[in-house]
């Protein structure tokens, strides 16, 4: 909505918004600092030992001491959880027991992947679920309503890892109509020069058509399997608030003006109905770094979800606590997000606020 | 009595006592819900899980853990002799496996509800009675655990606290409580200041004795909708760890691990692990229908 | 002169659990190009009425009638095409709250516009002036600024004067007003009556006028039908309320303060809450 940034009635509302960012910010300070207590107390009683993870289990005891001092253990709670926090905001959490790197170069390394997996994903999952709820709702009761219901239905209910080892064995296996497991194949991995690390902006950019296809045919069946749980909830809650904003007086002015139906439902309804919307989409993004944990383990695909898996399988505390602070991380983020596109959406929420 | 007498007695406009009108409300109740044949569906495949649950041992027609023969017995295909569902890579019967698996899957979403519900209970009830400082404490703290993901949040439980069906029950239940103590203390608000509650008050009793005898079985009805609602998810997010290996561990025939343990075989022998699968599948479908059902029945205001 | 809109036995139905319950029971009347006003309590049907006019009954409810014409069209058997055609252009409606009854994302004039666009020919920039003079005929003193206003940033007032230009930007034969001035502050009742009643008069359209406020509609209008649950018990001539036959009438009459002296076109509104019910 970029026509209507001017008009007298809404001055004042940009303090207003500073005033609401200020307040939004220091919920997320305060959230970020109980994820770090989490974390760390869950590193606490963990029953791997933090010097053995450094040392291995054949060092003599002058070693073992010493390694156990450096690394604090021997203080207080409430300091070594200061020393904690002091490495967390430094960007230090630390070295993976497994890949004897940064934890946080380890990150760096495979988050865009799960960051195109699920781009592409919750792009499907939108795309497919607002027209559906719309769809569901303007034919309340009736057989379309009915097919999103269970379409969404099997959503909810279908184990994610499940569906993605059917779709590899039908549409991998049988039918050879996709690539398989992992993000691009060894013949095109050298033909692109990671930049960003997203490979389809990579290969388009650098005009590597061949290379392109060949990631798409990677990516379509992971991305729209946890786009299909994305547009499972979206469907559903796009057709309840169109039913509710279907139902408001001003659908009934529309009509009275003469306004065709397709207008009231995609332009006067819909725009109503995009207000608590954009939070369920910022919301289900949220949520596919979730299925991404299980689906990257299914399609090998080398991203967040499948370092997160390694590293639990091995023990490696370090690598687990800084992903899981990661995503929790991205979760407040996309929840901070959603609130400021919905004071940017919604002209009420302006005087509100 | 007749039933159609009994019937009137039920459907009646002026019930005579308060036992007659309460067996009418839950009667007029179990009519809108039986109107709902998705609902019902989902009741069926509910009561079905707890029948095969509690009857495992006369249903399966094998051991689960142990196989039969290595040499001959192994992969043996869907509807073979004596093996509906085939055998696994060790010779055991997956129908087998999976009539005793419905007893981990029934006792997993059984303690989450039975350890998360509490938990939520109180935390919600205290919180929106007592509003204040213990309200801001208390829902920051609910917040906190909101902002993570559930499943990573249980994954990195299950890393602290080891691998294993029971720690994967007591690390989902942890991450389940949030909701459920934001549902309550919403209900909670509602009701606080309300007369009776006041009068209670005036009559002495203690804000223990409120919240335990006025205030929580007010909230129960919705928070039991609302996890009813989450079993499904309880179910999926069990069958998720089991098959990262963080749940239940071989030889127990649960279903995610057995998903996992098919995964090898998935080209050549798919039911091995497709089977555990539609079992995951039919009965978190069923707790959703069921959800659906009960929500729509018990609170008309969500029915859209 | 053929009346402008016939209306005979209009029965509106809602199906319930307990069977169909009729919410209007066999109306009849005729309009011209007059001012009439329907009174009666909440729920006898007066507003449902006023939909089923304007094809706008809402599903699953069902209205039928043995004449319903529209300057010889006939309702009953219009496709949505034509309806689309007749709503806005020829009949629209101003209802209760402008706080509901507009779209609270889209600004103001966007909406009068839109008005114009479906109800009338003409550019863009053509809509626009006569939007904003609508606004100006509403007299609204800043139309520019009103038309850029999204509808919470007006007071009650301004938004139902927002609304009546937005219904009647189309210069349409038929109005309806479904209890246009209840959900506005009383000082401003009174103003935005005015402004309805001169633009109705100086347009020559038929109005119908619905109303709970018996005394507001005699004031107001020519003519008067009463409804009582789902049916007219009285018709009769504004002027000859005093006469007024039916026991329902004359209840409603009574429970009004008498008015002392000469009454005025638009006496100051005092209202008692015996009224509404």
């Amino acid at each position: 909505m970029s026509d209507d940034t001017d008009g007298g009635g809404r001055t004042g509302a940009l303090p207003r918004i500073l005033w609401k960012v200020t307040k939004i910010a220091a919920t997320v300070a305060l959230t970020f600092l109980g994820l770090l207590v989490v974390t760390f107390l869950i590193g606490r009683v963990v029953p791997v030992d933090p010097v053995l993870a450094v040392i291995g289990d054949r060092a003599p005891k002058s070693v073992y001491d010493r390694v156990f001092i450096e690394l604090g253990l021997d203080r207080p709670l409430y300091e070594q959880f200061w020393l904690y926090l002091q490495k967390v905001l430094s960007g230090d959490f630390g070295q993976s027991f497994l890949t004897k790197r940064d934890i946080a170069d380890d990150i760096a390394r495979v988050f865009p992947a799960t960051l195109e997996l699920a781009t592409v994903a919750i792009l499907i999952g939108t795309v497919l679920g607002v027209p559906m709820g719309v769809w569901a709702a303007v034919r309340q009761g009736r057989l379309a309503d009915q097919v999103v219901r269970v379409l969404g239905l099997v959503g909810y209910s279908a184990p994610i890892f499940w569906l993605g080892l059917l779709g590899l064995l039908v549409f991998y296996a049988r039918l050879h109509w996709v690539a398989g497991p992992g993000r691009v194949d060894i013949a095109y991995e050298y033909s692109i020069t990671v930049k960003t690390g997203l490979l389809l902006l990579d290969s388009a950019m650098q005009g590597e058509w061949e290379a392109f296809g060949n990631v798409m045919s990677h990516i379509i069946l992971p991305a729209s399997l946890l786009g299909y749980f994305s547009m499972a909830y979206i469907s559903r809650m796009t057709r309840s608030f169109m039913l509710n904003e279907l139902a408001q007086e001003y659908v009934i002015t529309a009509r009275v003006k003469g306004v065709p139906e397709w207008r009231i439902i995609w332009v006067h309804a819909l725009r109503n109905a995009a207000v608590p919307l954009v939070t369920v989409i910022a919301l289900s993004y949220a949520n596919l770094l979730e299925g991404s944990v299980l689906t990257e383990t299914v399609f090998a695909w080398p991203g967040l979800g499948q370092y997160l898996t390694n590293s639990l399988q091995n023990a490696d505390m370090n690598a687990v606590l800084g992903s899981t602070l990661l995503i929790g991380a991205i979760f407040v983020g996309l929840n901070l997000m959603s609130d400021l596109l919905y004071s940017l959406l919604d002209p009420r929420v302006r005087r509100q606020a | 009595m007749s039933s159609l007498s009994r019937r009137d007695w039920l459907l009646s406009d002026q019930p005579a006592s308060r036992r007659q009108a309460r067996l009418g409300q839950a009667y007029r109740t179990w009519l809108s819900f039986r109107s709902n044949w998705l609902a019902m569906v989902g009741l069926a495949i509910v009561l079905a899980l707890i029948l095969v649950a509690l009857f495992a041992d006369v249903i399966a027609p094998y051991d689960p853990v142990l196989g039969g023969d290595l040499r001959t017995e192994r992969f043996l295909p869907l509807f073979s002799e004596g093996h509906i569902f085939g055998t696994d890579d060790l010779a055991r019967d997956i129908f087998s496996r999976i009539v005793h698996g419905s007893r981990l899957t029934l006792m997993v979403v059984v303690l989450v509800a039975v350890i998360a519900t509490p938990i939520g209970l109180l935390v919600g009830t205290t919180s929106g009675y007592f509003g204040g400082w213990v309200d801001t404490v208390l829902m920051r703290l609910t917040d906190i655990f909101l902002a993570f993901p559930r499943l990573i949040l249980a994954l990195a439980f299950v890393a602290a606290l080891g691998p294993g069906i029971e720690n994967a029950i007591i690390a989902i239940a942890i991450t389940s409580w949030p909701p459920y103590a934001r549902l309550a203390r919403a209900e909670t608000l509602t009701i606080r200041d309300s007369d009776y509650i006041n009068a209670a008050r005036l009559q002495g009793a203690s804000s223990a004795r409120i919240l335990w005898g006025h205030v929580t079985p007010l909230c129960l009805s919705s928070v039991v909708i609302r996890v009813t609602l989450d079993m499904a998810g309880i179910i999926l997010t069990a069958a998720g760890l089991g098959f990262l290996g963080l749940g239940a561990q071989p030889p127990q025939p649960e279903w995610g691990a057995m998903i996992a343990a098919g995964r090898r075989f998935l080209i050549d022998q798919w039911w091995v692990a497709t089977v555990p699968g539609i079992a995951i599948f039919i009965v978190s479908l069923g707790f959703n229908l069921l959800g659906d059902g009960l929500r729509d029945v018990l609170d008309p205001k969500a029915r859209k | 002169m053929s009346p402008l809109l016939t209306v005979e036995d209009l029965r509106v139905t809602f199906p319930t659990r307990q069977g169909p319950s009729e919410v209007v029971r066999g109306v009849s009347f005729t309009l011209g190009r007059e001012r009439l006003g329907i009174v009666g309590e909440s729920g006898s049907g007066k507003s449902q009425t006023g939909r089923a006019i304007l094809g706008l009954t809402p599903p699953p409810g069902r209205a039928t009638a043995k004449i319903l014409d529209f300057d010889g069209i006939d309702l009953r058997a219009a496709r949505p095409a034509t309806w689309r055609s007749l709503r806005g252009a020829r009949m629209s409606m101003v209802m209760q709250d402008p706080k509901f009854s507009l779209n609270p994302v889209m600004t103001v004039g966007r909406q009068i516009v839109e008005a114009v666009k479906f109800g009338a020919t003409g550019t863009r920039a053509e809509a626009r002036d006569r939007a904003l003079a609508m606004l100006e005929a509403v007299q609204i003193r800043d139309p520019e600024r009103v038309f850029r206003a999204y509808p919470h940033e007006l007071s009650g007032g301004m938004g139902q004067r927002a609304m009546i230009a937005m219904m009647l930007v189309t210069e349409p034969d038929l109005l309806i007003a479904d209890e246009p001035t209840s959900a506005l502050d009383v000082t401003v009742q009174v103003e935005v009556l005015r402004i309805l009643d001169r633009l109705v008069a100086e347009r020559g359209m038929g109005l119908i006028f619905i109303s709970h406020d018996l005394r507001l509609v005699s004031s107001f209008c020519d003519r008067v039908l009463v409804m009582y649950a789902g049916r007219v018990v009285e018709e009769l001539k504004a002027s000859e309320l005093k006469q007024a036959q039916h026991s329902y009438t004359r209840g409603l009459m009574n429970c009004l303060p008498q008015i002392e002296g000469g009454q005025r076109p638009l006496p100051t509104l005092e209202r008692d809450a015996a009224w509404a019910k």
